[in-house]
């Protein structure tokens, strides 16, 4: 039990800090790569509360697809970020108005917590059975239980494709596009022309 | 529940789900058939709203997907307005040479998403609803590409649409943590005995991100800038179907769920409704541009919308479907109007432009005024229908003083109608007006037409039917 408590206080610690560093990074290469640092010990959590799947998910899709994606981004597209952090003093005290309204917010809900117990941990360990994993336990109500709101998510997903392509994609005249077809379908006869060159004068003379 | 049982529930959205494949697939192959995927489209909004008339009540999915009256109700008025959209949209993109044929599946794919609002019993599939939904819409927002002012209201609503959803979200995840379970049943069970406060916080955000998406102020900055920038068909679709899915969605959650803790969500909403009147009534007033006047008149009606919402029980919810289903028509009618008129091409979107219409296009300044009329709430238009049910609900719920404040709003509204009026029947025209295409006048004289006089026959159906959905969201 000390050993996961450890962990866990090392890996809460780690993913704190490099949150806030997220944020306070002056560099926005150091953002992402801490945020690459949140996502692995957040992944670290994941594992101790026994949710191996989330755990596997959370590296594969967040460190290896969206982080890497951000990191391109932010090198490829010349962000002046001076200039975004120009208004910071003028919107400060409504920031920090906000910030406060939200910390005193959260501070009761802390209390509830303390008071009640968060309802959640009755709802039963991460998996139904011992024997079973993780990612059984998904597969088992995903295309089930699941399987409206699981469609329902992929239709979110093609429309976030199709939304990409009405916006970006430009038909322009004039455009010259591989056509496979006619590429096959040309002979020695449409591209080759027999001439007979006299000694001494050009092609086309 | 057999497969068979499970399909029969989700009918309209597997129908909607199938055609729009359908049709993207027939748009990727034949890009240059348009008018039929757009035909196509209309036809399986309106097949959808047979559906929905004929389809077994029930639950399924621990209720994610709940197919009742309520249900039925909103789904049959969002459909039509959807198939609207597409009939008004598509030719007015066409004479714009913008025409694509994604624009009818949009349509198609986010009037799926609305559908799955009004039948979400369940926080997972409320947040996947809403998504499909505002995606679609962002997508929408932005669709007239050589418009810069339209790239920059797709962009603006993205990003305001993103926060809410970033809002909202934290919310849900507070509920689940202290209900300790996802579906409204659950959750209605952990607030039987008194909310806690984690609950209730998670709540407060849970509404402002639905505010947002009925855009009630003080959620409601994006909605100006959004409807001006927008083409307007595609205004005249997100002022009025989205915003009756989210408020039935919110109805839903609100009774269903957090029916014991009817106490601390009224002030929320009885603030909100107020502010939303206000903002709507007083920033009105210095407007010259129709679609963005137009926007503040949206924020406006939801307040009502919400005063309806905030009396609760049986007798609110009705009040509040019946003020929407109006309202959808109202606001469809108005934009169908602007989608009809246009000087050489370009649109007539202020003042100025519309100034001694009635000379030139009578049959489009009668119906603009009819529609500005029943904005104000002027018997014997809808508007004042909806507001005569609002208040009447509100007063028996003793909540007559947010009525007060509500009518001192309208009274105030009633300078920006009364002028939109003034200057289209007694200011002098200037410039010939081009004549109006068919289906943008014929939709606007058919809403016209719906206002006044047909409201007055309409409503004796409307009324028993609003009362069957609003006693079928409160029981749950």
């Amino acid at each position: 039990m000390p050993l996961q408590a450890i962990a866990f206080y090392v890996l809460a610690a780690v993913t704190v800090f490099a949150a806030v560093a997220v944020v306070f990074a002056r560099n926005p290469v150091h953002s992402v790569l801490f945020l690459i640092t949140t996502f692995f010990s957040a992944a670290g959590l994941f594992v101790l509360m026994g949710a191996e799947f989330l755990a596997m998910m959370l590296v594969v899709v967040y460190v290896g697809a969206v982080a890497v994606l951000f990191l391109f981004v932010v090198m490829m597209l010349d962000v002046d970020f001076a200039s975004l952090r120009q208004g910071f003093a003028r919107y400060l005290p409504l920031g920090a108005l906000v910030a406060a309204v939200l910390t005193v917010e959260m501070v009761i809900v802390a209390a509830d917590v303390a008071h009640l117990g968060a309802a959640a941990s009755s709802t039963g360990p991460a998996t139904p059975s011992a024997v079973m994993t993780n990612v059984e336990a998904i597969g088992a109500v995903l295309y089930t239980d699941y399987v409206y709101v699981f469609q329902a998510a992929g239709l979110v997903l093609l429309v976030a494709m199709i939304g990409a392509i009405v916006l970006t994609l430009k038909h322009r005249p004039g455009v010259k596009r591989q056509s496979v077809a006619a590429q096959m379908a040309r002979t020695p006869k449409a591209g080759v022309r027999m001439v007979t060159i006299n000694s001494g004068e050009g092609v086309d003379a | 529940m057999t497969p068979v049982h499970l399909a029969a529930l989700a009918a309209p959205q597997l129908l909607l789900a199938g055609a729009s494949l359908v049709l993207l697939v027939v748009g990727a192959f034949r890009p240059k058939a348009i008018r039929l995927v757009a035909g196509l489209g209309v036809l399986s909004l309106l097949a959808a709203v047979g559906v929905v008339a004929i389809e077994p009540l029930g639950r399924a999915f621990g209720g994610d997907l709940v197919a009742d009256q309520g249900a039925a109700f909103a789904e049959a008025v969002i459909y039509l307005a959807s198939a609207a959209a597409i009939l008004l949209g598509q030719p007015w993109f066409a004479r714009r040479g913008q025409a694509r044929f994604e624009f009818p599946i949009l349509i198609l794919i986010a009037a799926l998403g609305m559908g799955m609002m009004c039948r979400a019993a369940d926080l997972i599939s409320l947040f996947v609803a809403i998504e499909l939904q505002s995606l679609s819409l962002y997508i929408l927002a932005a669709f007239e590409k050589s418009d810069g002012k339209s790239a920059e209201a797709g962009l603006k609503y993205f990003v305001l649409g993103a926060l809410s959803t970033g809002i909202m979200l934290y919310g849900v995840s507070l509920i689940y943590g202290f209900a300790g379970g996802t579906s409204f049943a659950r959750i209605a069970a952990a607030v039987a005995h008194g909310a806690s406060g984690g609950v209730l916080f998670g709540l407060v955000f849970l509404i402002c991100g639905l505010a947002f998406k009925v855009s009630a102020a003080p959620f409601h900055m994006w909605t100006p800038d959004v409807y001006e920038g927008a083409p307007t068909p595609v205004v005249g679709f997100f002022a009025g179907a989205p915003k009756l899915a989210a408020m039935v969605l919110l109805a839903r959650v609100l009774t269903e769920s957090f029916g014991p803790a009817l106490a601390q969500w009224r002030q929320i909403l009885v603030v909100m409704a107020i502010l939303s009147v206000a903002v709507g009534a007083l920033a009105g007033l210095r407007q010259s541009n129709l679609k963005r006047l137009w926007a503040y008149s949206s924020i406006a009606s939801i307040g009502y919308a919400l005063i309806g919402l905030a009396a609760g029980g049986p007798e609110g919810v009705q009040a509040m479907l019946v003020y929407m289903t109006l309202y959808v028509v109202d606001v469809t009618g108005f934009f169908a109007c602007l989608a009809a008129l246009a000087r050489e091409g370009r649109p007539l979107e202020s003042f100025a432009d519309v100034s001694g219409l009635v000379r030139q296009r009578p049959g489009l300044a009668v119906a603009m005024t009819v529609f500005a009329l029943s904005g104000l709430g002027l018997p014997p238009f809808s508007g004042l229908w909806g507001k005569f049910y609002v208040f009447k609900a509100a007063i028996s719920a003793g909540l007559a003083p947010a009525a007060v404040a509500a009518l001192i709003g309208s009274v105030v509204a009633a300078y920006y109608y009364l002028r939109l009026v003034k200057v289209m029947w007694l200011d002098a025209p200037e410039g010939q007006i081009d004549a109006p295409p068919a289906e943008a006048a014929g939709l606007a004289y058919a809403a016209a037409f719906f206002v006044f006089p047909v409201v007055l026959i309409a409503l004796m159906a409307l009324d028993p039917a609003a009362r069957a959905a609003a006693l079928a969201l409160v029981q749950g």
